[in-house]
């Protein structure tokens, strides 16, 4: 891969400069390059990242509010002393680990089975990418038609073939709802983690397999003892992107489940939607947004100090 | 490795099971874009039906704006625009600050780097009631363009992350030799990386692009008139709380999905690249 290439060439114009005697002034040409890109995301993103904290500190009766009176860290600890915010924090993470699980263990053998040498490899892989493509509306849209209680295909082609006598509700029970929100989103997400796996995976060279294959050790073993070592750098980067997808999840469970029944799918990023746009509670849904952040942004340090300590270690 | 002789048979095994779980569901998806309404509704549903119909994606293309299919291709159009616009934007801001960030040492780099990565990573919920009430005094809701102002914040440090990468990756002797030539740095980066970057740029532009056509959430807020919804909300209307129209949804939801699957199959090597290297670099 190109990880090595980085090193090398940041250096060269620093002792390229240095042999001329002189640092090149660079930083006006920096600037005016950047400025575009700076305007167009920090300009819209700068001022309600700052908005959104200042309305979690204070108490908001409207969002339109200009008049603030400071209510410290009130809306936090109501938040964090509510049962209900509890009950969201816990079922977001069953929702993280169940689906971060399934896409993993599934991920991992799809991308042992993209990478094999066999006639029509192709067409499997178009197919893992045609998956992956799908938008996630038409897929969430498509899987609540699947699974629809009343006029669904699903029941349809099960009582067809006799499988079943009465009809199910597929999504009817709360936890139940979770667990099958949770495979659809891996339905849609594996094919992602397989080529991010994949990508890896091809990285690594045939003589390794060979010696091992050499000392007797079978698929299997070659799978654990090779395979998943190698691919641990990757295999933590997709994890902690995976973390944080799952805690932002939202299409699938507004077109789904509206965050029912019983509240069984609202998850911390639903939650957060509800507290903002239906109960017009700003201010709490603005610290709940902000804990989220919190969370995430944590996840982002430990995300970059894994790519730093990556790019020295493998490639 | 000589592998044994259910090793074929497995693989294939795998390869069906594969394609009976992603091809399944399209398959039905299909069926109930040409069945009629009275066959999707019945218990079970008839999908293989005698009489398919095309309905739906006649209705879709020739229907006037203001009908239900009719204000779907107005929404095709909407997300193509929005989506195209934003490509545009973020490749152009995109290439001279990664050009910036890959070549150039300036004070405080990598907290400015570091700014972009966490906008990235801010949950939507996060800036979405500020955004609105701005949007509003600018009046600029429920346009096209607030979308594209909206959707380029989160394309361009995408963009940013991705050809910083690349272009790190790619000689400095090759725009040395070009400077020397009397190029200026901007000279050189035009002429010279970018030709050569054409495949960092190609990803960068397609996974931006279904990036922006994906979105819902944004658009879900922002928008609330046929002109300027995008294809993700008006799917989502289809299902609604007052409707169950699941052949318009079926017959929409292909439809949507045609862009994103073409782009993706056409240019696989291009976007699995790019998907590798915006996770992994």
């Amino acid at each position: 891969m190109s990880l090595t290439l980085r090193r090398p060439t940041s250096t060269a114009p620093r002792t390229a400069g240095a042999r001329r005697g002189k640092v090149e002034r660079q930083w006006p040409l920096a600037l005016a390059l950047l400025a575009p890109a700076m305007v167009v995301v920090f300009g819209v993103v700068l001022y309600p990242m700052g908005r959104t904290l200042v309305l979690s500190l204070v108490d908001a009766t409207s969002a339109l509010q200009t008049e603030f009176t400071f209510s410290g860290l009130s809306n936090y600890t109501a938040l964090l002393s509510n049962s209900e915010f509890w009950a969201t924090v816990w079922r977001t993470a069953v929702f993280t680990v169940f689906s971060t699980a399934v896409e993993l263990v599934v991920g991992l053998l799809l991308a042992q089975f993209l990478n094999q040498r066999i006639r029509g490899q192709w067409f499997f892989r178009s197919l893992v990418v045609l998956a992956w493509a799908l938008p996630t509306i038409v897929s969430a849209n498509m899987w609540r038609w699947i699974l629809h209680p009343e006029y669904g295909a699903l029941n349809g082609l099960l009582m067809h073939l006799g499988l079943l006598d009465s009809y199910k509700d597929w999504i009817g029970g709360p936890t139940q709802a979770l667990f099958v929100v949770a495979l659809v989103d891996a339905w849609k997400t594996t094919p992602l983690v397989a080529i991010l796996l994949l990508a890896s995976m091809q990285t690594i060279g045939d003589d390794v397999y060979e010696a091992a294959a050499m000392d007797g050790a079978g698929a299997v073993r070659r799978f654990l003892s090779i395979t998943i070592p190698m691919l641990k750098p990757a295999i933590a980067v997709v994890l902690v992107l995976r973390t944080i997808e799952a805690f932002k999840v939202f299409d699938i469970i507004y077109i789904m489940t509206r965050g029912g029944p019983d509240s069984g799918t609202t998850t911390i990023a639903f939650y957060t939607y509800l507290q903002a746009f239906s109960n017009q509670e700003f201010s709490l849904g603005s610290a709940a947004a902000y804990l989220t952040v919190l969370f995430i942004f944590v996840l982002s340090l430990v995300y970059l100090r894994m790519l730093r300590t990556d790019s020295g270690g493998t490639a | 490795m000589r592998p044994s002789r259910f090793y074929r048979p497995a693989m294939y095994l795998c390869g069906a099971l594969l394609a009976v779980v992603v091809l399944g569901p399209f398959a039905l998806l299909l069926l109930a874009s040409v069945s009629p309404q009275a066959g999707l509704l019945g218990k079970p549903p008839d999908l293989w039906p005698d009489s398919p119909t095309l309905d739906r994606y006649a209705a879709i293309f020739t229907q006037a704006a203001g009908g239900v299919a009719g204000d779907f291709r107005v929404a095709l159009v909407n997300s193509l625009v929005v989506a195209g616009c934003s490509v545009a934007v973020s490749l152009v801001t995109g290439v001279l600050g990664a050009y910036a960030f890959a070549r150039l040492r300036f004070p405080g780099r990598r907290l400015v780097l570091f700014v972009f990565m966490l906008t990235y990573m801010m949950p939507p919920l996060a800036l979405v009631v500020p955004m609105y009430m701005t949007g509003a005094a600018l009046g600029l809701l429920d346009t096209r363009t607030s979308l594209v102002v909206v959707y380029c914040s989160f394309t361009t440090p995408f963009v940013l992350w991705l050809l910083s990468g690349y272009f790190r990756a790619l000689p400095a002797e090759l725009e040395e030799a070009a400077r020397i030539d009397g190029c200026g740095r901007v000279g050189a980066l035009v002429r010279v990386v970018l030709p050569v970057a054409r495949p960092g740029l190609i990803s960068a532009g397609l996974l931006a692009f279904l990036m922006a056509w994906d979105e819902f959430f944004y658009s879900l807020i922002f928008t609330s008139s046929p002109a300027s919804k995008t294809v993700p909300v008006a799917l989502a209307e289809f299902t609604g709380r007052y409707s169950l129209d699941f052949g318009l949804m079926a017959a929409g939801g292909l439809l949507a999905a045609v862009p994103p699957v073409l782009i993706a199959l056409i240019f696989q090597k291009h976007i699995t690249r790019g998907l590798a290297a915006g996770a992994v670099k």
